[in-house]
């Protein structure tokens, strides 16, 4: 510690700590405005100056760490004077009427700088008034965010939260002198500059100078509620900012995997829930009205009205309905009749109680969810290879590695403030390989670019194993006392050298033996992977590799190493620890295990089937199978998902939807989905609901109920639970939010090897707790793996991979490789997003990328219209150039109904994960089309 | 004016949702500008191919600049993609410095740029006449005629720069013949122009680079030359005056590596006697630099030159190629680096800032730059004139520079004076000589039809005196209890048909020119100020605080000395602005 004297007082800083801090500390507060907590202090604007004894000038009090024995003034009348004429100045300049007011006040306009002119009773005298600059024009352009920089003082804080933290580096400080301006790229408007619009500079912003256009004039709201985001998985926690039961803005909260960060759709993305095509009243098929799947393919979202084919109808009715045919055809046709699928974009507790209904009430395993789309290999390969589905090492553990390996993810758009932890990695040093058939934003802060031929993965990932063996860079030790399968992997990977893998991958030997070399030895190397490793028939084998090249460099187990399969949806994590899949109980339990069977038998007191259930790809076909089949499902519940878009080979997934006796649908849109269903739920969106869900890091976060729920839609929890009461089930659980703390705490029992530490009231306090966490004072287990495996030796099991070809390879007649995936502004099916004003401003229409090269082969130009074809599908979109996309191959968003890509993709399955392979299949490409859907271009 | 309290409201949601671009809206592309083949192709042509040094920027705009007549933006787009940093970063570097000159849009970059220096010196030589009556008497349409800051040829006043020629003495007629002769390169061989200068041979053929040899070869003789120059008293001549022998020891003793960074930014308006030595001896400026290296252990020197001195650059250019090709003995990495126009780069931390390839924004002290410097490493800075001396001193012992001085004061100062006197230039005197001996015994005297008014000690930063304080010895520390310092000894002499005024709001106009926009209180104390200077009756108590939030809050000395002029005015001169 440090001993200084600040004005009377003699006061301790703790080493390196400023004097404003210290001052802090010690309830005295310097003015400042360019100092904001959590970012680095700049010092410019001089409000926070004081004076130091022996020292020429004033200091500013943000940058300056005092020593020992200083002598600071912050409160002598030469300190206060210069703060106070600093003030007076920047007012000087600001316009009559701000953009962001403390209190409805009118002499409180310009936010901080207003609450210290305030308490410093500072006013502009007229002379100075008289001198005001002469003001920027307002710059309207973005969807998001306005641009007043009448109100601007300079500060740059926008500069550095766009810059240093979340590195999206559009934001300048350009010119110099008193015409020193906020730019944008060039000094281009900001809506055609190259913002994503994560919105870290609007929530930066002291003045209002950029503000959320919702929320432009007076802050005061009617409540904050504190929650997470509903969107991807790194789940950032935030505060809904609401008034009159709407939610206005959204702010970044200070949790451990966003640090107050967050991206477009979290902060800009909150407005689906008050679209007024939310679903506010239970809907039942009117009689006569068949089901059309083809009717999907030109169904206009936004204009079309259900009101022909179903009817309002109340709740009990609705119920009575929905739980009474399931009964019926379970009691007609047996267990395996019923299927459901629960959601990843639901609740930990709705996903208990889901497959708990599924598994007591429909009587089978016959329950999944999107899992099955994303992850289902890689957890495939993660329980055979290391025991445990979940990441080793949380996303931020990238501070502390030298080398990032990103494979097959597109982080910026689909975990964009993941992405921000690695691109601060790579500014402090870090090495990051980007390795993806397309390059993606995350290039431009990567050391090394692997392109590899799409399809080739376990060609690249054996040939770095190879160079590590061949070169003897492993860790012997690791792969001696921690390893298992070492020699088969060994001897597999011979084959596979650099130089022979090069035609292959398309990756020069040099740099694949480069890059292995620096994997190898790095203190910390971590993977971390996406949807580009998993969607392929060789999912699994490409996630086999990936363990096999961290255990044998001995990357895994320590900090900043391991393994991190980027999970997609906000809570996938936590609905297939919950159990949310066909061959496991919670916790991974398979259901195939006898003591784990018995346990759950007596923990529910019912008899449970032993037999896994079918994946979401299998219940298709289940749906479609032979009326003599005894495992023909022909009823399905579906909760909060949306397979008339996310599954692959749409024609066929909708027609075998259409085909059912008896689809119950429970959602917050009329989904293509519920378009097919006999009884339509209205359910909540996650703002308005109480309830925990689960990130890519395992952190268990808690959300809490911000507004009410539109008209008569309810919370899916009480939803689940009527429909259990409707299959004569009797549950009880007590407590407001439909018992959510009561479902929690069973599912707390169930899976105590886990979470048994995190308990309701736990998480009221601390709002996110990572585990393993096994007690009350057990704090969570950021990195796992770092004595020993959860396998039944306790060593991660190597297990060999040779190459499999994807399932349709282009040829004459479909010459282009299709890719699909996401996009940064759109979730999924879009359901949500395309229903969210700011997001669907900014990306409102169907594209499909390529590179300029292909384009001009084919006679495109950037926005024509364009037909792909495959062999199951058509569909017509615009082209955008993306010249990350390699040569050959078309990248496609799966989010656009008006040109849904899962018309087109192959539903051939990893034997193992069983997904489907929705990174590669053939088209053909021509120039002209037109939307099948009437609306759109 | 009264607020109501009620939102702004910019949009309804309906109407945003009504805005949103279905149609027409480029999807096409992705988000931003993003770079043409065309651009890329002529980018790649300049500057080669990537990778690229991010620290390289701004020779990579010079590049651009000098091949185009300006920066497309276009050609800003492409050379982010091919250096990989942000389109916002080079664009704010661009926008930051005088001599880039960005076309928005379709504009087209004008055939040819004429700066006419507005410093004080050509002012009152007529530089405002130049201004208002070249673009009638040039009658193009395709030149762009601009006011520039001091150029650093005072004693030539008044200057007009075409291109990069400047015209000494300017007269309408000789800037068309400059014009018309197409001469808009600055050749290092045109008197007066350019005067002689030795070089390479020449200098070894004089005994140069010998004792800077023998220190090479003898590392037992650091510790005897850092004692030289301890003891000979040399202060740093950029302005600051930090005893140089105590600097090289200061930094001697950081970790390795270490680098050296060499202040050739002459901003200082009035000062032009680092170009005069430049363009007669560079060769003495490198061994005094080679001597500091060797002695401080310095691993890499970056040299910063401003870019008014195209002259110089090509000297230096010419006669670093040849030393770096036929070097005596080992030499250190040197690089040569082009300011871009910004008299802030004068300032030691913002010139490092500049070589790093940034905007020239001086940093927060501490740490200090003898600590954390270049590229985040311990680094020795130096004016030119500073490093100048050094072989002299050792060659010539402590003593021989320790022996110059009058009035008590020691040592040599290189004078520039300009303004109204006979023989302006640069003059070697003794430290402490008096205003009134340096113009009588050096510089002819006042002009015909002037008496001694004012004088300027420090160019702009120093302050003004009255004749009335002509008098007192000038040299480090003798001005500050009158309310100026001598700074880089640029001395501009006011006659009786002057006034102090003038001089002040044109002093203050530069430095809200040339502030670097950082700051508050210069950034916004400097423009209040120069408005409030034009009132014939100024209001003292507002611009009191100026100066006071101004020399008492800003980052760095620029903000700090902005109201030196001012006080001065005020406490000298109050009939002026009464």
């Amino acid at each position: 510690m440090i001993t200084f004297t600040l004005d009377q007082q003699t006061i301790q800083a703790a080493q390196g700590e400023t004097i404003l801090k210290a001052a802090q500390r010690h309830g005295i507060d310097i003015p400042h405005l360019c100092y904001k907590d959590g970012m680095r202090a700049d010092g410019n604007c001089r409000a926070c100056v004081v004076e130091i004894k022996g020292e020429r000038s004033l200091a500013p009090s943000c940058c300056r760490a005092p020593t020992e024995g200083m002598q600071v003034k912050a409160a002598s009348p030469r300190a206060i004077k210069s703060q106070r004429l600093v003030l007076e100045l920047l007012l000087s300049d600001m316009p009559d009427r701000g953009y962001k007011w403390q209190v409805d006040n009118e002499t409180l306009q310009h936010g901080e700088l207003s609450e210290w002119t305030s308490r410093l009773k500072v006013t502009v005298r007229p002379e100075l008034k008289a001198l005001r600059r002469n003001q920027p024009m307002a710059d309207i352009s973005h969807p998001a965010m306005a641009v007043n920089l009448d109100a601007c003082i300079q500060c740059n804080r926008c500069v550095r939260a766009c810059r240093e933290e979340q590195v999206n580096d559009v934001i300048g400080y350009a010119m110099r002198g008193a015409h020193s301006e906020i730019v944008f790229d060039i000094g281009d408007a900001l809506g055609d500059s190259s913002c994503v619009a994560c919105g870290e500079c609007v929530q930066a912003c002291p003045t209002g100078a950029l503000m959320p256009k919702s929320q432009i004039g007076s802050q005061i709201v009617d409540k904050k509620v504190d929650s997470v985001c509903p969107f991807c998985g790194v789940g950032c926690l935030l505060t809904y900012n609401v008034k009159d039961n709407t939610i206005v803005s959204v702010d970044g909260r200070d949790g451990p995997a966003n640090h107050s960060r967050l991206c477009v759709k979290g902060r800009f993305g909150f407005d689906y829930v008050h679209n007024p095509q939310r679903l506010t009243m239970p809907l039942i098929r009117k009689a006569g009205v068949s089901k059309d799947p083809q009717q999907l393919n030109a169904l206009n979202r936004n204009t079309a009205d259900w009101s022909d084919v179903f009817r309002e109808a109340s709740w009990e009715e609705a119920l009575a309905i929905a739980g009474g045919k399931f009964k019926s055809l379970r009691d007609t046709f047996g267990k395996k009749s019923l299927a459901g699928f629960g959601s990843a974009k639901g609740s930990n507790e709705e996903a208990y109680l889901f497959q708990k209904l599924v598994r007591t009430g429909f009587g089978s395993n016959n329950v999944d969810h999107c899992t099955r789309l994303c992850h289902a290999s890689s957890v495939a390969a993660l329980l055979e290879g290391v025991g445990s589905g979940a990441v080793s090492n949380q996303v931020n553990d990238v501070e502390h590695s030298d080398l990032i390996f990103i494979i097959g993810s597109n982080p910026t758009s689909n975990h964009p403030v993941a992405a921000t932890w690695m691109k601060n990695a790579a500014q402090r040093g870090a090495k990051i390989v980007l390795a993806d058939p397309r390059i993606t934003d995350m290039g431009k802060h990567a050391w090394r670019t692997l392109q590899f031929k799409a399809d080739t993965d376990v060609a690249m990932l054996n040939a770095l194993i190879y160079t590590v063996i061949d070169e003897n860079l492993g860790d012997q030790q690791f792969i001696i006392e921690r390893t298992s399968n070492y020699e088969a992997l060994r001897q597999n990977v011979k084959g596979y050298s650099p130089e022979a893998m090069e035609p292959i991958c398309g990756i020069p030997a040099s740099t694949l033996r480069e890059v292995a070399r620096e994997f190898a030895k790095a203190k910390g190397a971590m993977i971390l992977w996406g949807m580009g490793v998993s969607q392929h028939v060789h999912g699994t084998d490409n996630a086999r590799c990936l363990i096999a090249l961290a255990s044998v460099t001995g990357q895994i187990g320590k900090p900043g190493s391991g393994l991190h399969p980027l999970r997609g949806q906000n809570n996938v994590q936590g609905a297939s620890d919950a159990g949310l899949i066909p061959m496991m109980y919670p916790n991974y339990q398979p259901v195939t295990d006898k003591l784990a069977h018995q346990w759950f038998e007596n923990f529910w007191g019912m008899p449970l089937d032993n037999q896994p259930g079918y994946t979401v790809v299998e219940i298709m076909q289940k749906i479609l199978a032979k009326e003599s089949d005894p495992h023909k499902v022909r009823g399905m519940y579906i909760m909060g998902e949306n397979p008339a878009m996310s599954d692959p080979d749409l024609n066929h997934a909708r027609h075998a939807l259409a085909s059912l006796d008896h689809l119950v649908v429970q959602d917050i849109f009329m989904t293509e989905t519920a378009w097919l269903a006999d009884v339509v739920l209205p359910a909540s969106a996650w703002p308005e609901k109480t309830g925990t869900v689960s990130n890519t890091d395992r952190m268990v976060q808690l959300g809490k109920q911000a507004i009410d729920p539109p008209g008569q839609a309810k919370a899916d929890l009480w939803i689940i639970q009527q429909l259990a009461s409707r299959l004569g089930l009797s549950w009880d659980y007590p407590g407001e939010h439909s018992g959510v703390a009561a479902v929690f705490e069973e599912m707390r029992q169930a899976m105590h090897t886990s979470i048994a530490g995190i308990t309701w009231e736990r998480l009221q306090q601390e709002s996110s707790v990572t585990y393993p966490c096994l007690s009350p004072d057990d704090p969570g287990t950021p990195t796992v793996f770092i004595d020993q495996f959860p396998t039944a030796d306790g060593r991660v099991k190597l297990v060999p991979a040779d190459i499999i070809p994807a399932n349709e390879r282009p040829d004459s007649k479909f010459p282009f490789v299709l890719i699909t995936g996401r996009q940064l502004e759109h979730w999924h099916t879009g359901s949500m997003t395309r229903r969210a004003t700011v997001l669907d401003a900014i990306e409102p229409t169907a594209s499909a990328s390529m590179c300029e090269a292909d384009m001009f082969a084919l006679g495109l130009e950037a926005g024509d219209m364009m037909t792909i074809r495959s062999r199951r599908g058509t569909v017509a979109v615009e082209v955008r150039i993306d010249n990350g996309t390699p040569k050959g191959a078309v990248f496609m968003p799966f989010a656009y109904h008006e040109a849904a890509a899962n018309l087109l993709t192959n539903s051939a399955l990893d034997p193992v994960g069983k997904i489907p392979e929705f990174k590669y299949c053939a088209v053909s490409i021509e120039r002209g089309g037109v939307s099948a859907i009437a609306g759109y271009r | 004016m009264t607020n109501t309290s009620k939102p702004v409201v910019l949009a309804t949601v309906d109407e945003l949702r009504a805005s949103i671009p279905h149609k027409g809206k480029p999807v096409g592309k992705l988000k931003g500008r993003q770079p043409d083949e065309q651009s890329i192709q002529e980018v790649r042509a300049l500057i080669g191919d990537a990778p690229h040094r991010r620290d390289l920027l701004i020779e990579r705009l010079h590049q651009l600049n000098d091949a185009f007549r300006g920066l497309y933006e276009r050609h800003l787009v492409a050379l982010a993609k091919e250096m990989n940093i942000s389109m916002a970063e080079v664009f704010e570097v661009a926008s930051f410095y005088h001599h880039f000159e960005i076309i928005k849009g379709d504009d087209k970059a004008p055939g040819l740029t004429i700066r006419v220096c507005d410093g004080l010196s050509c002012a009152m030589s007529g530089a405002q006449d130049l201004l208002e009556k070249l673009p009638q008497y040039l009658g193009n349409q395709d030149i762009r005629i601009i006011a520039a800051p001091c150029v650093g040829r005072c004693e030539q006043a008044p200057v007009a720069v075409v291109h990069q020629y400047p015209v000494i003495a300017a007269t309408l007629a000789s800037i068309k013949e400059a014009v018309s002769n197409n001469q808009t390169q600055h050749p290092i061989d045109q008197h007066p122009t350019s005067p002689a200068y030795i070089n390479y041979q020449q200098y070894l053929d004089s005994g140069g680079y010998e004792t800077a040899k023998l220190i090479s070869q003898d590392e037992s003789d650091e510790e005897r030359i850092l004692s030289i120059m301890e003891s000979s008293g040399l202060r740093g001549l950029g302005g600051a005056g930090f005893p140089a022998g105590r600097k090289w020891r200061i930094v001697r003793d950081q970790p390795a590596p270490k680098l050296m960074a060499i202040n050739i930014d002459e901003g200082e308006p009035g000062t032009f006697k680092d170009r005069y030595y430049l363009e007669r001896d560079p060769h003495r400026f490198l061994e005094g630099l080679l001597i500091a290296a060797r002695v401080v252990g310095i691993d890499a020197c970056y040299i910063y030159l401003r870019d008014e001195y195209h002259g110089c650059r090509a000297i230096l250019e010419t006669e670093l190629a040849k030393l770096q090709s036929a070097p005596p003995f080992l030499l250190p990495h040197i690089e040569l680096r082009r300011g871009a126009g910004a008299y802030i780069c004068g300032e030691e931390s913002a010139m490092i800032e500049s070589i790093e390839g940034k905007r020239g924004e001086p940093r927060m002290r501490p740490p200090y730059i003898a600590q954390v410097g270049l590229f985040g490493r311990p680094t020795l800075a130096h004016n030119f004139e500073t490093l100048f001396w050094v072989r002299d001193i050792v060659e010539k012992g402590p003593q021989w520079f320790s022996d110059f001085g009058r009035n008590d004061r020691k040592g040599l100062r290189s004078f520039s004076v300009s303004g109204r006197v006979k023989q302006p230039g640069v003059k070697l005197a003794p430290a402490g000589i008096t205003v009134l001996d340096l113009i009588a015994e050096y510089c002819g005297g006042m002009q015909e039809g002037h008496e001694l008014y004012a004088y300027l000690p420090g160019g702009a930063s120093g302050g003004i005196f009255p004749a009335s304080l002509a008098h007192i010895p000038l040299d480090f520390d003798t001005l500050q209890p009158h309310g100026g310092f001598i700074g880089s000894a640029a001395i501009i002499v006011l006659g009786h048909h002057d006034k102090a005024r003038d001089a002040a709001l044109n002093m203050m106009r530069f430095f809200a020119n040339e502030s670097c926009g950082q700051c508050t209180p210069c950034r916004v104390g400097t423009t209040k100020a120069a408005n409030l200077m034009q009132a014939s009756q100024w209001d003292n108590e507002t611009l009191e605080d100026l100066n006071i939030v101004m020399a008492d809050a800003s980052i760095c000395g620029l903000g700090q000395a902005a109201p030196n002029p001012v006080r001065c005015v005020q406490k000298y001169f109050p009939k002026e602005i009464a």
